[in-house]
């Protein structure tokens, strides 16, 4: 069973995931994060596969893809490193990047490399749900691998459901109309937001993320979802770190406990 | 074999909306509205007052005499360099400007290079009184210093970008993240035929005048309304898009694209990206790309900063690959020595991005009866100290 779907069914709510992204802050920290987040509790871990050009994303997680391309990350470092973790952690992995990446490796390349490395799930902000209806859906499929697509503040509630159909395991619904970023508290309108989208009657549980940086943020999006993401307040963490091991025990237990 | 663009917002393999989630809303109301809105009869009223009046329009179609002399062919040059605001750039933010009035958008972004964009896009909100936020690399702010004065002086804000190479690809990326986090009131003016669709085809249709107006000027010059080959250069591609426009149907006319090779294609310095690139995603749209086998993005090289691109429009990918169009490509010395001919010869200094289409006359000979048109996309006041810094190589 995909260890996404497997988690969803043992947990329903105060799922937390963390994103983090590959190569950084140094090239072999991918492997150490990822045991250092499972074993202090988080549920599940979005690794990111730095691209050149990340759109969708502000200036914390774009300076930590600058220094892990520098620090000389590809992709098939980004799968070696995976691989040779997953014995050691069973929580669900994602692999989060832009699509440029997954066309240059070749999507059924991509797809099976994703398989080997014990990759559960798929984010690629810029893949167009029409694009991975009509093109990829078959290859990901035959890999089992969980596309997870994206919704704004913005989103009609036509297209939501539209975006919540083509997802596997949950949606991702982004707090608000921004690129990736730390902000620390959730507004009145976000909450007006998220309680339109409890409304919805959705396939898949919700997951919000986008500027959940803390314990406080966590616990709010947490009540109008299942879950929440935390990335660029990490990778600040990782930024200033100079023990990377203890500070993301003593991060993530400030947001559990 | 079409040349236009189809429902989805492609030519053949090339365009598409490859776009975050998050800018979907923008993107479908101006996918939804901007066909109507300049198929309105009030809309081209406005546009074509305003390019008459404000623009200069039409821009002359000169004969350049002593230059055909000098390369033993018939020469007609197409004077974008006249308009207001000195290049071609001027079409096309003339035209998304009165998009953004009717889209009620009150607040305007746009990226720039050269810094050319960045002035057509400040001067027309000045004119229409609405605000205005310039993306601009750093190393672009520091080397096209004459034009963000100019940015500064019309009123707009210049914001400095320093991720990435410090140069277009990363101050677009910037504008883009601008319209993530600006969803509602802010209208992005891109300036060129790139990003998603419809900005290729909406760039592509507000430049279509550059050979619009060919068609009837070179009737009344040469009694024959088609050329035998048109000449542009292409960064993003716009004004070579406007200059082939009203032509891609019209086989018996040569479309030449002309790209910056930079310091030579094996330099690793180079812009020339329909030789050193593949087909990719850049910028929200499918076209070919400069990149590594990860799919990195390549940082480019040109003397010319509104070459300085590593992506194409995705109308220009297409005429390459179905063979419509044909691209040359052009060293920053070979562009140095033609923007030098051009000058002696007619008293005309061209921009360092036109200066490419210019050289391409060294490489390629023409008939002596043959009648090529040369798209002059803009005039060289900013890159004089670029022209001062080369006056004695050889
Ligand atoms: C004078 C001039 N010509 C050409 C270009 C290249 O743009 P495009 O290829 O879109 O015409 C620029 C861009 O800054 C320019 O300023």
């Amino acid at each position: 069973m995909n260890r996404i779907q497997q988690l969803f069914l043992q947990k329903k709510n105060n799922i937390l995931s963390v994103y983090f992204t590959a190569g950084y802050p140094k090239l072999t920290d991918t492997g150490i994060l990822i045991k250092t987040l499972a074993k202090s509790g988080v549920d599940m871990i979005e690794v990111g596969m730095p691209f050149s050009d990340p759109l969708a994303d502000g200036p914390v997680i774009q300076h930590s893809s600058e220094i892990a391309l520098l620090n000389g990350i590809t992709m098939k470092l980004y799968f070696e490193q995976i691989f040779q973790v997953r014995s050691e952690v069973d929580l669900p992995l994602i692999f989060m990047g832009y699509l440029n990446m997954v066309i240059q490796f070749g999507p059924e390349n991509f797809c099976a490399h994703c398989k080997d490395a014990g990759i559960d799930g798929v984010i690629l902000p810029d893949m167009p749900v029409e694009i991975y209806k009509k093109e990829f859906r078959p290859i990901f499929e035959k890999y089992d691998l969980y596309p997870v697509f994206l919704i704004t503040p913005q989103t009609s509630e036509e297209r939501i459901k539209q975006l919540d159909a083509a997802s596997k395991g949950f949606l991702y619904i982004v707090s608000s109309s921004s690129t990736t970023g730390i902000k620390h508290k959730i507004e009145h309108e976000q909450i007006e937001y998220f309680k339109r989208i409890q409304k919805i009657a959705l396939k898949n549980p919700g997951i919000i993320g986008f500027g959940i940086s803390n314990k406080d943020t966590f616990q709010q999006a947490c009540a109008y979802a299942h879950g929440a993401i935390i990335g660029s307040a990490y990778i600040k963490i990782l930024e200033n770190s100079t023990d990377i091991e203890k500070d993301t025990q003593r991060f993530i237990e400030q947001i559990l406990y | 074999m079409d040349y236009s663009v189809d429902n989805n917002g492609f030519y053949g393999d090339f365009g598409g909306a490859f776009i975050p989630e998050m800018m979907y809303p923008n993107i479908e109301e101006l996918k939804h509205n901007y066909l109507n809105i300049i198929n309105d009869d009030s809309f081209k009223k406005e546009f074509q007052t305003l390019l008459k009046d404000y623009v200069g329009r039409p821009s002359p179609l000169y004969f350049a005499k002593r230059l055909s002399e000098h390369y033993n062919t018939q020469i007609y040059l197409k004077r974008e360099d006249l308009n207001h605001t000195g290049a071609h750039k001027i079409n096309n933010t003339i035209g998304q400007i009165l998009v953004a009035q009717r889209l009620k958008k009150t607040r305007i972004i746009a990226e720039t290079g050269a810094g050319q964009h960045g002035v057509a896009t400040a001067t027309v909100c000045a004119l229409m009184g609405l605000q205005c936020i310039v993306y601009m690399g750093d190393l672009d702010v520091q080397r096209q210093a004459p034009n963000v004065a100019r940015m500064k002086m019309l009123g707009a804000e210049v914001v400095p970008v320093h991720c990435g190479n410090k140069t277009l690809k990363d101050a677009t990326n910037e504008a883009l993240r601008d319209w993530i986090n600006n969803p509602v009131d802010t209208h992005y003016i891109i300036g060129s035929v790139v990003g998603p669709h419809p900005y290729p085809d909406m760039v592509t249709r507000f430049q279509s005048v550059i050979s619009e107006e060919m068609k009837y000027q070179l009737k009344e010059k040469t009694g024959n309304e088609n050329p035998d080959v048109i000449i542009a250069c292409v960064g993003g591609g716009s004004n070579a898009a406007g200059a082939f426009y009203h032509y891609l149907d019209v086989n018996s006319v040569k479309l030449i694209g002309v790209e910056a090779s930079g310091k030579g294609l094996d330099t690793g310095q180079s812009a020339a990206t329909l030789v050193l690139g593949k087909p990719g995603i850049l910028h929200g749209s499918r076209s070919i790309v400069m990149q590594n086998a990860d799919g990195q993005i390549t940082e480019p090289y040109s003397i010319s900063a509104g070459l300085d691109y590593p992506g194409i429009g995705p109308i220009h990918s297409h005429l390459f690959k179905t063979g419509r169009a044909i691209f040359e490509n052009v060293t920053d010395a070979e562009a140095l020595k033609a923007a030098n001919l051009l000058t002696r010869l007619e008293g005309i200094i061209p921009a360092l991005e036109t200066a490419h289409a210019l050289a391409v006359l060294e490489k390629i000979s023409f008939g002596r009866h043959e009648v090529i048109v040369i798209n002059i996309s803009g005039r060289g006041d900013k890159d004089m100290s670029t022209y001062l810094e080369h006056l004695n190589d050889e």
